[in-house]
C-alpha cells in the first residue's frame, strides 16, 4: 500500500495546468489514473472471462469437433499476427520511454509503429474472415461443415452444428478483441496528436501509461487467444 | 513508476520482445507434434509466462512501488479462476450421477 | 427568525453555487451528480412500482382478469428489471455514496469526476433505452432472461432489453472504479483504514463486486443478443448448446449482484445505529472485515439459483454448503449491531425506526435464505411465493429500508433543510406495517405451494393474496409520504444546522449544505470512528477541521 505520506496529501503548489483541482498533487494525480485503468483492465478480463468459460465448456464437451473447426483456420497468419502484437507492444514500451527521455522524434515514431501493427493486425484478421466467410464457415443460414473429419479420426465426420459452435464463439471471441483493437487505435491516434503537440514530457506522460496499459492487455488477450482458437489439434 | 531503474530499461524490453517471440514460435511449432493431453498444457503454460513477462515487464507491475496493482492483478484472476473452477464442478461432475 | 417561512442564510454552497439546466447537466460535482441519480432512480422506482400495483391487482382475485398471460409476463419481467437494475443496484451508491464518500473521507470529490458524470448518462442511455422496450412492446421472458426461451421462442423486445441493462452495467462498473480508486487515494491525512466509517467499507465491498461481476452479465447479454439475432446455437439444446450455461453465467453476477443491492444499506445502517445509540460500533473490525468476507463469499454460491435446474447433485451440494457459508458475515453484522444497541443511549428518530426495521426484516429475510440452500427444502420451495418473500425482504425490508433510512438521516446535510420529524416517524412505521402485511403472508403462500410468474391460482389462496395486495397499498403510501414532505421541506422545511443529529464523521463538520469543494481546508483526523463517547461529553477534537 503506498505510504500514509502519498495518501495524505498536502496542499501542493504548482503551476501545472494538467494538475487537477480536486488532487493535491501530480503524484497522486499519476497514481490514481494509473490505478483506475488497472482495474478497469480487471473488469476487461472478466468480460472476456465469460466467453473462455463458455469456451473452456464447449471445448471440453465436443473436443473432436472443435479440433476439426480449429485445423480449418490459418495458424500461421494467426501466429503472423500474434508475432505483430508483440511487436506493437514493443513500440509502445520505447514510445514511452522516448517522452521519459524528451525524445520528441522517436516518441512520434514508435507511436506511429505501434499503429501501423495494429492496422496490419487488423487486415490480417480481415483476410482470415474473408477465408472463413468464403468457406461458409460463417455461422447462420448459410453455415456448412460437412464431411470434415475429426483430426486423429479420419473415419469420423465432426459434427456441423457443434462445429458452428466452435465458430460462432471464434467470431465472437475475435470480433471482440479486434473492437478492443479498433479502439485502441483509436486512443494511440488520440495520444499521436498530443505527442505531436508536444504535450508529454519526462514529468507528464501519465496517458501514454495509461494507453499502453490498455494495449499491451489487448495483447495479452490475443497471447490466450492464439493457442486456444488456433491450435487446438494440430498434430495428427 | 518514476523510481523504478531507468538504467537501460531498453535491454529489457528488447530481451522480453525476444522472449515473447520465441515463445510465439515455440507454440506453434509444438502444436504439430503428438504430445497427447500435454499440448494443451504445454500451449497454455506458454501463453501464461507470456502474459506474465508483458505484465511485469510492459505494464510495469514489476517495478510498481507497492503491492496493490499486483492485488489487483490477483484477484482478478483469482475470481475468473473461481468462475471457471465452479462452473467445472457442474460439468466435470454431471456424468457422476 | 421567529417567521412562518424560514428563508436560509443565502451563504454559497453546491446548490446555488451556479443556476441552469446545463450547470447541472454537465457538472462534475459529485454532489450533484448524486441529486441527478436521486432524481432517475426515484423516477424508476415510480415505473417498477406502477408494474407492482398492477401485479397486486391482478393477484387479488384467483382468476386471471385483469391482463392477459402475455401481459402479465410482462408485468412481472419488468418489474424486476427497473427495480433491479434501474432502481435498487444503483440507488444507495450512486446516491448516498456519490454524495457521501469524498465527504466521509475529507476529499473535494471523486477521483475522476468526469468518469462519475458518464456513469450517470450511461445509466440515463440505458434507462432511456429500457423505457423505449416497455413502450414498444415489453419483455415477457422473467428479469432473469432464461434461455432457450428468451434467444429462440420469446417474441417480444429482448434484445433492447439486454442491450438496455448491458449500457447500464457499464454506469454501476465505473461508479465502483471511481469509489475504489477515490477510498485508496484520496483520504485526508489521518484517515487511516482503520478510522474509515463502516459506511465507506460497505461501499467499498460493494465496488469490488461491481468490477467483478458486472462485466459477466455485460458479456452473458451479449451472448443473449447474438444468440437472438443470428441463432448461433450457443445455448440452444437443438444445436449443442447447453441452456445451463446461459444460468451459470447470469448468476455469476445476479448472485454477488445483490450483495451490491444490500451491503451500501448495511453501511447506511451502521451509521443510524452508532448515531441513535450514541456508542461506538461494537466489533469495529469485525464489522468491516465481514463486509468484505461478504464481497468474497458471494461470488461462491451461484449456484443455489440452479438447484433444480439440472445442474449435477455434487455441484450442488457444493453450492448449498457455501451457501451456508455466506450467511456467517451477515451475521456477524447483525450481532455486532445488536451489541451496539446494548446499554446505549437510543433515539427513536426516524433514520433509527428504519435502521430498527432493516435489522428485524433483514434477518428474518437472511435465515430464510438459509431455507433455501438446503437442498431439500429448496426443492419444494423453488420457484414459489416463498423465494419471492424471501428476496423481498432483504431487498425491500432491507436494502429499501436503509435508502430511506440513510435519506432521513442525511436529507439536512443535503437540502440544508430538516424533514418533518412526526410525518418521518408515521412514515416510517406506515412502510414496516405495509411491508409485513404484504410480504409475510408469501411466505405461507409459497410454503403452501403457490407458483411464482403465475396470474391465476387456486381459490384456497385467495385470502393470503388479498392481505398481500392490501399491505402493497399500505406500502405505497408508506412511500408517498417522504416524498411529498422531502419535496415540502425544500421550501417550507426548517433551515439545518451543520450537525442536526450531533453526529460523527467529517460530513456533518461541512455546512448544510455544503460548499461545492466540500472543505474551506483539508481536514487532518486525529480521532476513531463514531467517537460518540467523546462528542458527548463535549471533548473537543482537534483543530484544523473547518467547514
Amino acid at each position: 500500500m503506498l505510504s500514509d505520506s502519498q495518501t495524505m496529501a498536502v496542499h501542493g503548489e504548482t503551476n501545472n495546468p494538467a494538475l487537477l483541482h480536486h488532487f493535491a498533487t501530480e503524484e497522486q494525480q499519476k497514481d490514481a489514473s494509473n490505478f483506475g485503468m488497472w482495474i478497469f483492465l480487471g473488469t476487461e478480463v472478466m468480460f472476456f472471462g465469460g466467453l473462455f468459460c463458455a469456451y473452456l465448456i464447449y471445448r471440453g464437451w465436443y473436443f473432436g469437433d472443435f479440433g476439426a473447426a480449429s485445423k480449418s483456420i490459418d495458424a500461421t497468419l494467426g501466429a503472423t499476427n500474434t508475432a505483430v502484437l508483440i511487436c506493437s507492444s514493443l513500440t509502445v514500451v520505447l514510445a514511452i520511454y522516448a517522452a521519459q527521455t524528451a525524445r520528441r522524434g522517436l516518441l512520434l515514431l514508435m507511436l506511429a509503429l505501434t499503429m501501423l501493427f495494429g492496422c496490419a493486425f487488423l487486415g490480417i484478421k480481415g483476410v482470415e474472415y474473408k477465408q472463413k466467410f468464403d468457406e461458409h464457415h460463417v455461422p447462420g443460414a448459410s453455415f456448412s461443415f460437412d464431411h470434415v473429419p475429426i483430426p486423429g479420426h479420419p473415419d469420423q465426420y465432426a459434427n456441423p452444428r457443434h462445429a458452428q459452435i466452435f465458430f460462432a464463439l471464434y467470431f465472437i471471441m475475435t470480433g471482440l478483441h479486434a473492437l478492443h483493437m479498433i479502439i485502441g487505435l483509436g486512443i494511440f491516434t488520440w495520444l499521436f496528436w498530443m505527442a505531436w503537440k508536444g504535450r508529454f514530457t519526462p514529468e507528464y506522460d501519465t496517458p501514454l501509461e495509461i494507453g499502453g496499459l490498455y494495449w499491451h492487455f489487448v495483447d495479452i488477450v490475443w497471447i490466450y487467444l492464439f493457442p486456444l482458437l488456433y491450435l487446438i489439434d494440430r498434430h495428427p | 513508476m518514476s523510481d523504478h531503474s531507468k538504467s537501460s530499461p531498453l535491454k529489457t524490453y528488447f530481451a522480453v520482445w525476444a522472449a515473447l517471440l520465441l515463445g510465439t514460435f515455440i507454440t506453434y511449432k509444438a502444436a504439430y507434434i503428438e504430445l497427447g493431453v500435454f499440448n494443451s498444457a504445454v500451449a497454455l503454460i506458454i501463453a501464461t509466462a507470456k502474459a506474465l513477462i508483458v505484465a511485469l515487464f510492459f505494464m510495469h507491475l514489476k517495478g510498481a512501488s507497492e503491492k496493490l496493482l499486483k492485488v489487483v492483478v490477483i484477484s482478478t484472476i483469482f475470481f475468473l479462476f473461481i468462475l471457471l473452477a465452479l462452473s467445472m464442478a457442474d460439468y466435470g461432475t454431471r456424468r457422476w450421477s | 427568525m421567529a417567521t412562518a417561512t424560514v428563508q436560509p442564510v443565502e451563504r454559497e454552497n453546491y446548490l446555488n453555487k451556479e443556476y441552469g439546466v446545463g450547470s447541472w447537466l454537465l457538472t462534475t460535482d459529485h454532489k450533484r451528480i448524486a441529486l441527478l441519480y436521486l432524481i432517475s432512480i426515484t423516477f424508476f422506482f415510480f415505473i417498477g412500482g406502477f408494474f407492482a400495483l398492477l401485479i397486486r391487482l391482478e393477484l387479488l382475485t384467483p382468476a386471471g382478469d385483469l391482463v392477459q398471460a402475455d401481459t402479465y409476463n410482462k408485468l412481472f419481467t419488468q418489474h424486476g428489471q427497473v427495480m433491479v437494475f434501474f432502481f435498487l443496484i444503483p440507488s444507495i451508491p450512486a446516491v448516498l455514496g456519490n454524495f457521501l464518500v469524498p465527504m466521509m473521507i475529507g476529499a473535494k470529490d471523486l477521483a475522476f469526476p468526469k468518469i462519475n458524470l458518464l456513469s450517470w448518462y450511461l445509466y440515463i442511455i440505458g434507462g432511456i433505452m429500457m423505457v423505449h422496450c416497455m413502450l414498444t412492446g415489453g419483455v415477457d421472458t422473467g428479469w432473469t432472461f432464461y434461455v432457450p426461451f428468451s434467444t429462440a421462442f420469446s417474441n417480444t423486445k429482448v434484445i433492447e432489453a439486454g442491450l438496455a441493462i448491458f449500457v447500464a452495467g457499464f454506469s454501476s462498473i465505473l461508479t465502483g472504479l471511481n469509489f475504489i480508486v477515490t477510498i485508496h487515494r484520496m483520504r485526508a491525512p489521518g484517515m487511516t483504514w482503520s478510522r474509515l466509517p463502516l459506511f465507506i467499507w460497505a461501499h467499498y465491498a460493494t465496488s469490488v463486486i461491481q468490477i467483478l461481476g458486472t462485466p459477466v452479465i455485460a458479456i452473458t447479454l451479449v451472448l443473449v443478443v447474438a444468440e437472438r439475432a443470428l441463432h448461433l446455437g450457443i445455448f440452444d439444446p437443438k444445436l449443442g448448446g447447453d441452456p445451463l450455461l446461459f444460468q451459470h453465467l447470469f448468476w455469476f453476477y445476479s448472485h454477488p449482484a445483490v450483495y451490491i443491492m444490500i451491503l451500501p444499506s448495511m453501511g447506511v445502517v451502521t451509521e443510524i445505529i452508532a448515531c441513535f445509540s450514541r456508542k461506538r460500533i461494537f466489533g469495529y473490525s469485525f464489522v468491516a472485515f465481514s463486509s468484505i468476507a461478504i464481497a468474497v463469499f458471494g461470488f461462491l454460491v451461484w449456484a443455489h439459483h440452479m438447484f433444480v435446474a439440472g445442474i449435477s447433485v455434487y455441484a450442488a451440494l457444493v453450492f448449498s454448503l457455501l451457501s451456508y457459508a455466506v450467511a456467517v458475515p451477515s451475521a456477524v453484522k447483525v450481532f455486532n449491531w445488536t451489541a451496539t444497541l446494548y446499554k446505549g443511549s437510543i433515539h427513536y428518530d426516524a433514520p433509527m425506526l428504519y435502521a430498527f426495521g432493516f435489522l428485524g426484516l433483514f434477518t428474518m429475510g437472511g435465515l430464510t435464505g438459509l431455507f433455501l440452500s438446503a437442498l431439500g427444502i429448496d426443492m419444494h420451495v423453488h420457484d414459489t411465493y416463498f423465494v419471492i418473500a424471501h428476496f423481498h425482504y432483504i431487498m425491500v425490508g432491507g436494502a429499501l429500508m436503509g435508502y430511506l433510512g440513510g435519506m432521513h438521516f442525511w436529507w439536512p446535510k443535503i437540502s440544508g433543510r430538516l424533514y418533518p420529524e412526526g410525518w418521518a416517524r408515521l412514515a416510517a412505521l406506515i412502510v414496516f406495517l405495509g411491508f409485513n402485511l404484504t410480504f409475510f403472508p408469501q411466505f405461507i403462500l409459497g410454503y403452501l405451494g403457490m407458483p411464482r410468474r403465475y396470474y391465476q391460482y387456486p381459490q384456497e389462496f385467495q385470502v393470503l393474496n388479498v392481505l398481500s395486495t392490501a399491505g402493497a397499498t399500505v406500502l405505497g403510501v408508506g412511500y408517498l409520504l417522504p416524498m411529498i414532505y422531502f419535496l415540502w421541506s425544500m421550501r417550507y422545511g426548517k433551515p439545518a444546522p451543520d450537525n442536526p443529529w450531533n453526529a460523527a464523521g467529517l460530513e456533518w463538520k461541512t455546512p448544510s449544505p455544503p460548499p461545492t469543494f466540500n472543505f474551506e481546508e483539508e481536514p487532518v483526523v486525529t480521532w476513531e470512528a463514531y467517537n460518540y463517547d467523546e462528542i458527548d461529553s463535549g471533548q473537543k477534537q482537534e483543530a484544523h477541521v473547518v467547514g
